[in-house]
């Protein structure tokens, strides 16, 4: 066949489609997923325990954005990309020193008193209902725009075909965003002194104290790095729909899938989980019906595809980690990168 | 002056002693050996000097200073080091980076003492870059020690180094011992092969119930009919 017939036989529209619907979408949650997982799993290969307000940290640091943006919505005009991506640095910082001050307060206490690990998970849990009430307490319980009028709103169209492959401003930023926090990461821990020491007590904390290395140094820097990208994953969530007080409350579980997924203990484990959890979510919610529509003249006339062909129906989404996770635990219970669930 | 003076050391885990007046010395540039059954408390010896259990009687002495019941972090900066028995190595860092951890407390540049500890452990060279959990026990015995001798410690506590080790590696590990003995550094180690760990020790101390049994030079222990006969069994 020539060349060219094969490009007007191929259904571009619906290529485009599944990119935007598909693709783009499954990346958007993954990346999302993956920088609230990495926080999870270092947290949990540290001071080995589930860290569930996890997801009320990226709530409170699209929270300390807001403040910010507030304060300056200035900041975003000056340089041409949206405010709260300008102040994001300073939301992940302000996010990452509130976090070493939570475990200042009440982890760290808990710690020293020799609190086991399912001690911990319910301290934990108090911990995320005080920042739920906390949040509404200051943030009222209704839904904000992490945008200021001056904000552009650009929208990428990348014609292909007949339709465009449409990418927002904010979503490119979070790719951008993500690809950065992941090589930064990479290089942290396998370059510097304090990741290194970070590895070590992850593998083997009685021989990294007898070693030499500093606990809590390690322990401080791991709430740095989580609370960091906790506020990252959080506000750029938030621009890329809106800002509630139970945002990051209904992606903790698909959070603690993919940590789990890639092995607890393995940021890189979490990231992959993060993006196959984003992925297979999507995915399982995509319409299916618009890819085989074009098949229909080939097909025999007593079969009609349906307008509608999903996996899982939309309002059932939240179930698709679930399912994930059960299969992991299944078949492979380390997670794909072999993680350490040894409580 | 001794380099480690353990004076009668009473110690255990909470409950009941395990340690009922152990007593070791052992001159700096000299290897001490520990061995006994099972159960005696000689492990516990190390974990006690090491500051890894408290020691409840008696006193611990290192190069002339009391450091009975100090952190094992104090001790490695006084110049101690030590290998456990289980658990030594970071098993996903490289050899390379459980040579930096071993080295974590230093701030100077540390790259000859990582192409020392290669000279010691030769094997680790070509494998500097591969996880130290996908070793062998014995090359992992090796990382074990290369990483307790990034402190350039005066003294180097190993807790039975060639357990669970093929014969053909036990040798060699004896060897590579020796060599770091001969560099200056004093050894303390526990020994399951008595018979051939006391061939070449300065020192070895027999222990029992937690007390010390027989004490001499390795050849005096070796040459004594009551020792090789409850101690080291017949043979081999």
């Amino acid at each position: 066949m020539p060349e060219a017939g094969l490009l007007t036989v191929l259904p571009m529209n619906e290529l485009v489609f599944f990119i935007n619907k598909g693709i783009i979408a499954g990346l958007i949650s993954g990346s999302i997923y993956a920088l609230g997982a990495v926080g999870v799993t270092l947290i949990f290969g540290i001071l080995r325990f589930a860290h569930f307000p996890h997801g009320d940290m990226m709530t409170t640091g699209a929270f300390f954005a807001l403040v910010l943006l507030v304060l300056f919505p200035g900041a975003g005009a000056a340089v041409g990309l949206p405010t709260a991506f300008v102040l994001l640095p300073i939301a992940m910082a302000m996010t990452a020193v509130f976090a070493v001050g939570i475990d200042r307060v009440i982890y760290r206490p808990m710690r020293l008193a020799g609190s086991r690990p399912v001690v911990m998970v319910m301290t934990s849990i108090g911990v995320m209902l005080m920042m739920q009430g906390g949040i509404r307490l200051f943030a009222g319980t209704g839904t904000r725009q992490l945008y200021v009028a001056a904000d552009s709103k650009d929208i990428y169209r990348i014609p292909l075909g007949g339709r465009d492959i449409v990418i927002t401003e904010p979503q490119l930023l979070l790719f951008v965003l993500t690809i950065a926090a992941v090589i930064a990461l990479h290089l942290f821990l396998t370059r510097s002194r304090m990741g290194k020491a970070m590895r070590a007590v992850a593998d083997n904390p009685d021989l990294a104290r007898v070693s030499g290395i500093s606990i809590d140094h390690v322990v401080r820097t791991t709430w740095l790095i989580a609370g960091a990208l906790a506020a990252a994953g959080g506000t750029m969530l938030a621009l890329d729909v809106t800002l509630k007080p139970d945002l990051s409350f209904n992606i903790i579980l698909p959070i603690f899938a993919a940590a789990i997924v890639g092995g607890v203990g393995q940021p890189y484990g979490a990231i992959a989980g993060g993006l196959l959890v984003g992925f297979t979510e999507t995915l399982a919610v995509f319409n299916w019906s618009v890819l085989l529509r074009p098949l229909q003249p080939l097909l025999p006339e007593f079969i009609e595809i349906p307008g509608r062909i999903t996996f899982v129906p939309t309002e059932y989404k939240i179930v698709v980690p679930f399912f994930i996770l059960l299969a992991v635990l299944i078949w492979r219970p380390t997670g794909i990168f072999r993680g350490r669930l040894n409580l | 002056m001794a380099l480690i003076e353990v004076d009668a050391i009473h110690a255990g885990y909470g409950g009941a002693n395990i340690l009922n007046g152990v007593s070791i010395v052992v001159e700096a540039d000299e290897i001490g050996v520990i061995v006994g059954p099972n159960g005696a408390g000689k492990s516990t010896t190390l974990k006690a000097v090491f500051g890894l259990l408290s020691v409840s009687e008696g006193a611990v002495r290192f190069d002339g200073r009391d450091i009975t019941n100090h952190t094992p972090e104090s001790l490695v900066r006084a110049g101690l080091s030590f290998v456990p028995q289980e658990y030594n190595v970071f098993p996903s860092l490289t050899v390379e980076e459980n040579l930096d951890m071993g080295a974590y407390i230093r701030r100077d540049d540390y790259r000859r003492l990582v192409d020392q500890v290669y000279g010691f452990f030769p094997p680790l060279k070509d494998k500097r870059r591969q996880p130290a959990g996908e070793l062998s026990g014995g090359q992992r015995q090796m990382v074990a020690m290369g990483r307790a001798l990034m402190t350039e410690p005066k003294l180097l506590l190993l807790d039975e180094p060639t357990a669970g080790l093929s014969p053909l590696y036990m040798g060699e590990i004896f060897e590579r011992i020796i060599a770091i003995n001969t560099t200056g550094v004093g050894i303390v180690m526990v020994e399951q092969n008595a018979r051939q760990a006391l061939g070449f020790a300065h020192k070895g101390f027999v222990l029992a119930g937690g007390r010390n049994r027989f004490t001499g030079t390795g050849k005096e222990l070796l040459d004594d009919p009551e020792v090789a006969r409850s101690f080291l069994g017949g043979g081999d």
